[in-house]
């Protein structure tokens, strides 16, 4: 039936509350924490919300007579209180999935993220989760190798990975640069990664960087007789760049290369991970940037879109913070979206921040990486938050050993290995952590003076973003 | 600063991957790794190699993994029945996840004498 052109403006509601709606398979459904300006209801809110991240705009206008908005628009089907806060309530919404191209991660945020949260009627906007269709899902590239890929690649099963930054983090030259790479690696580190601050500066050229780095790779890995590897990092200014120090790596013989997700771009992204996969790298992601997003408890994006949105745009490790360490992170909301990097099937737990079952089909699991203000005391919580399929990268933890970096990253080790032989042996190793660390220190004096290093230093402070529960 | 005297030296060590920075495993504490695997599920297979050719992706089986395996003590005698045979190559127990098509657990038994 054909519709009437009636020029003005409509209370969103009309259009786009549809409590009565039941979500398709196919729909993209997202949660949205929402707080609106005083005296505007609740549901005028959420179908704004739903109205500007989808077809509708302010104003009525006869083009949208010349398509079927019904089949288009993106519908406020749910209201949910937020547990012990009085302003804020969820918003539910789905998206057919016409709304955004096949496997563009980037136009799928700039539809859910974009104007909607510069919106005048709303004080405070989050989204807190997507529920990605499988149907999209098989859109995307997803990581280019994938976890059991890269255990193969790399050689190591059974345990976490351990890897860390090359610190100063600015400053060194090319030549130093390298030496302390070799130092971490021949003491027993799998990876090293580069600052993500070292891009190309005037102190270090990349392609001085790279070739230093190839030559502490390959003699670590000769004398140690284990497969080593260094993050290098191939964000830059722009994507011809990008490729072109990828493609160094590779000529290298490098296994492993890195990106800045958020600072470098979801399409930059996407495109050098789609190279990764063809070139047989792989891709350690850093989320620079993040905190700015997903800090706040009531505005921005939470981590754990981002993390869903960079497991269908492609890498191979992600950081997730520590729960432990310097850096902010609540420890349930933290494995809920560790779930979300490694599982095939998610089911929804709001005691972990998970708003929806989430099925990712086929897609490979990305590595969870541990960094930031750990050193070896926290190792047993390490391994019992994280489990063998992480990267736990320790910095000071590694350089700042009285010995130097080569004998921290062997205290390291020997503290990694000491907790997964005891977790398989079936002890508890958070309750036992100082035993198991004590005694593996009998036999690694590097172990031995770690531990004595950095006994006193501990980072409690409260986490500024908690769980609604 | 003057140079302290308490500062060691550390000597880059051969290893091979998981638990080469442990001390050689006991007997009990061996089976506790078995018991582990024979738990998860997944398939003890008993794999061998010439040091020299220790960092290569496959290294020999030894017979065929031993699929539906739960009896440690047949798993231990295997190990030392492929050491026995192979005395100059490094033995390795892996726990195979065949879900994942991965390793769950790897880790040199004997070293090569």
């Amino acid at each position: 039936m054909s519709k009437k052109y009636d020029a003005g403006v409509k209370e969103y509601r009309d259009t786009y509350w549809t409590p009565d709606y039941i979500p398709l398979d196919s729909d993209l459904l997202a949660c949205f924490k929402c707080t609106g300006q005083e005296g505007v209801p609740r549901e005028e809110v959420a179908a704004a919300v739903a109205a500007e991240s989808s077809t509708g705009t302010w104003s009525t206008v006869w083009s949208e007579l010349l398509t079927d908005l019904e089949f288009y628009k993106g519908r406020c089907y749910r209201i949910e209180e937020v547990p012990g806060d009085k302003e804020a309530f969820y918003a539910f919404i789905a998206y057919p999935l016409d709304l955004f191209e096949e496997g563009s991660i980037t136009n799928v945020l700039t539809s859910l993220v974009g104007n909607v949260f510069g919106f005048k009627a709303l004080r405070h906007l989050r989204l807190e989760d997507i529920r990605f269709p499988l149907a999209f899902i098989k859109t995307c590239g997803g990581p280019p190798n994938g976890i059991q890929v890269e255990r193969d690649r790399m050689n190591k099963y059974g345990r976490p990975l351990l890897g860390c930054t090359i610190k100063p983090k600015l400053g060194l030259s090319g030549k130093n640069y390298g030496r302390v790479v070799y130092e971490c690696l021949r003491g027993g580190l799998d990876f090293t990664k580069d600052d993500e601050n070292i891009n190309s500066q005037p102190f270090q050229r990349w392609q001085n960087r790279f070739e230093f780095v190839a030559e502490a790779v390959k003699l670590a890995e000769q004398e140690t007789g284990e497969r080593k590897g260094h993050y290098l990092n191939c964000t830059a200014n722009t994507p011809e760049e990008m490729y072109e120090r990828a493609e160094f790596a590779k000529e290298l013989n490098q296994p492993i290369i890195m990106h800045d997700y958020i600072t470098g771009g979801f399409t930059a992204n996407t495109g050098l991970s789609r190279w990764c996969r063809k070139n047989g790298m792989l891709l350690h992601i850093h989320r620079a940037m993040h905190a700015v997003i997903d800090r706040h408890p009531k505005h921005g994006i939470h981590f754990r879109v981002l993390a869903k949105c960079l497991r269908l745009s492609g890498g191979d490790q992600l950081h997730t913070g520590t729960v432990v360490g310097k850096l902010e992170g609540d420890r349930q909301t933290t494995l809920g979206y560790i779930d979300q990097l490694r599982e095939s099937f998610v089911p929804e737990d709001r005691t972990r921040g998970n708003f929806f079952d989430q099925d990712w089909g086929s897609m490979p699991g990305v590595f969870a990486v541990a960094s930031g203000g750990i050193h070896v005391w926290h190792m047993p919580a390490l391994v019992a938050i994280f489990g063998d399929d992480s990267v736990l990268q320790f910095g000071g933890g590694t350089h700042g050993h009285p010995w130097g970096s080569a004998a921290g990253a062997a205290a390291n080790r020997v503290a990694l290995e000491a907790c997964v032989k005891a977790r398989n042996a079936g002890r508890e190793i958070e309750k036992e952590g100082r035993d198991i660390l004590m005694e593996a220190a009998k036999h690694s004096p590097e172990l031995a003076i770690a531990l004595e290093t950095w006994k006193e230093i501990k980072f409690e402070f409260d986490t500024v973003d908690k769980l609604d529960v | 600063m003057p140079f302290k005297s308490t500062v060691g030296d550390y000597q880059t060590v051969a290893t091979l991957e998981t638990f080469g920075f442990l001390p050689p495993m006991t007997q009990d504490e061996i089976y506790d790794q078995i018991a582990y695997i024979v738990a998860q599920g997944w398939t003890p297979v008993v794999e061998h190699v010439h040091p020299s050719r220790s960092m290569s992706i496959y290294w020999s089986y030894w017979k065929l993994p031993f699929f539906g395996e739960k009896d440690l003590g047949v798993i231990v005698s295997e190990l030392e029945g492929c050491h026995r045979a192979y005395p100059d190559h490094h033995v390795r127990l892996v726990g195979y996840d065949a879900y994942t098509q991965s390793q769950g657990s790897c880790f040199v038994v004997f070293e090569a004498r």
